[in-house]
């Protein structure tokens, strides 16, 4: 029974807890700029007329969508050594994350470009801009807006799956509960302690999306 | 080289097949139970009673807050402490219901609140009983805002069963796990892991879509 839960032994590991808090934190901030830049270039290609740089992304995006994280995180991880990269656990940590979110990320700004109004781009284009200057003046800063919010939930789903990383033995929050878990046979205090702390983030982040919606909701309304 | 690899890995195919069915039941299981249970809690949450709905909110949070690996070693390790044991495969089955029932209550319960509030009384007024009014006024037009992303839940419910594996269950992923300690070639194994999923779960995502694009247009949404 839970009666004895010792939080003697919580605070015992609590700088354990607290590194692992850390490192979730930069790795996950980490991520999700790698997952930016993945899902910037992914949207690119995706939204280009050719067939050639169109094809490929959406077979990344579907193969990635359609397939667990675990297993892109195994493939890279027992994958990449063979290719003769022998890179540490963390970084192929980072590079897995990035690269599935990158795949959410791209559709997320596609569907944030594809949402605006088809008068504004015929409007752009009569009034003479190029490609360029309709993308950068027109299209680009009404979808920014729009994508704000969904981002943000990625970002939250991005933070909740850094936990498979303890499973390749990245010293993140998920470890230091297994750690515990293990060490003194704790399993509740390892567990709850890291769910409590993954609730933190939940909420800080959560609360950000609710922010940035509101403030750009009631800006973005008027188009 | 290549060749006796792809051999061995030909040897270890019932394992694959045993791998690919343990995925295809935990996922099949819980996707059942985990329907009926949110659409219960999705109605209650948009029912009248504000203690239950208040509860089921914070009980949803909790769950879309923690990542799932954790949820499935506080049930797989923390259930027995309480006094009740339970196997792998229970355990999976319970942490992936929850995950579901959870994601399923918060569709469902926002697709109720898009049914126009006239609706309900116009049923009201027509003498239909609070069951009846559900059944046959709300949750028909609901559908069209829960049938696709509710096949997205779907998907994501079969590739969270990939987790399981944490807890020793011999699902696809595992089996992956499990071959590349005999054959060393990751790239290979983890590909064709990769195709198992892909097979269950890519005519699902298509059929997501395309529920988007008829309900979308069956919705009368004007494109600008």
């Amino acid at each position: 029974m839970l009666e004895n839960f010792s939080f003697r032994t919580i605070a015992e590991y609590l700088p354990l807890f607290g590194q692992g808090l850390v490192t979730t934190v930069w790795l996950s901030a980490l991520s999700f700029i790698g997952a930016l830049v993945v899902g910037i270039v992914l949207c690119a290609a995706n939204l280009q007329r050719a067939w050639m740089f169109r094809a490929p992304a959406k077979a990344y995006i579907d193969a990635v969508r359609a397939t667990p994280l675990l297993a892109q995180l195994y493939f890279l991880y027992f994958g990449l050594p063979r290719l003769g990269f022998v890179l540490p656990e963390l970084v192929v940590g980072i590079l897995a994350l990035s690269l599935n979110s990158g795949a959410y990320v791209a559709e997320i700004i596609r569907a944030g470009i594809l949402s605006i109004p088809r008068g504004q781009v015929e409007a752009s284009v009569a009034s003479g801009m190029t490609y360029a200057q309709r993308m950068r003046l027109v299209i680009l800063p009404q979808a920014f807006k729009v994508t704000i919010p969904p981002l943000l939930g990625q970002a939250i789903v991005l933070v909740k799956d850094s936990a498979l990383l303890s499973l390749i033995s990245v010293a993140e929050l998920t470890r230091a509960g297994q750690l515990l878990a293990s060490d003194r046979f704790m399993p509740a205090e390892g567990f709850i302690t890291i769910a409590a702390f993954y609730l933190l983030l939940y909420y800080g982040l959560k609360g950000l999306a609710v922010l940035s919606s509101r403030w750009l909701g009631t800006a973005g309304a008027r188009i | 080289m290549i060749w006796q690899q792809f051999l061995s890995l030909a040897g270890s195919y019932p394992l694959a097949l045993r791998g690919l069915g343990m995925t295809v039941m935990l996922s099949l299981i819980s996707l059942v139970l985990g329907t009926a249970l949110g659409f219960g809690l999705g109605i209650l949450r948009t029912g009248g009673n504000r203690l239950a709905a208040s509860v089921i909110g914070a009980w949803v949070d909790l769950i879309r807050g923690t990542p799932f690996l954790v949820q499935i070693f506080l049930i797989f390790f923390i259930l027995p402490e309480l006094g009740i044991e339970l196997d792998a495969f229970t355990a999976g089955i319970i942490a992936l219901t929850n995950l579901a029932a959870c994601f399923i209550c918060e569709i469902v319960a926002a697709g109720i609140r898009s049914v126009p509030t006239g609706q309900v009384e116009a049923a009201l007024a027509s003498g239909l009983s609070r069951w009846q009014r559900m059944r046959q006024v709300v949750l028909p037009q609901a559908m069209r805002i829960v049938l696709p992303p509710l096949v997205g839940q779907y998907v994501l419910l079969i590739k969270d069963s990939s987790v399981v594996s944490a807890i020793g269950l011999t699902d696809l992923t595992r089996v992956g796990w499990l071959v590349v300690q005999r054959v060393p070639n990751g790239l290979l194994v983890f590909f064709l892991v990769g195709v198992g999923y892909f097979i269950v779960c890519y005519p699902l995502i298509m059929l997501a879509r395309r529920l988007e694009r008829r309900m979308g247009a069956a919705h009368g949404e004007v494109q600008l």
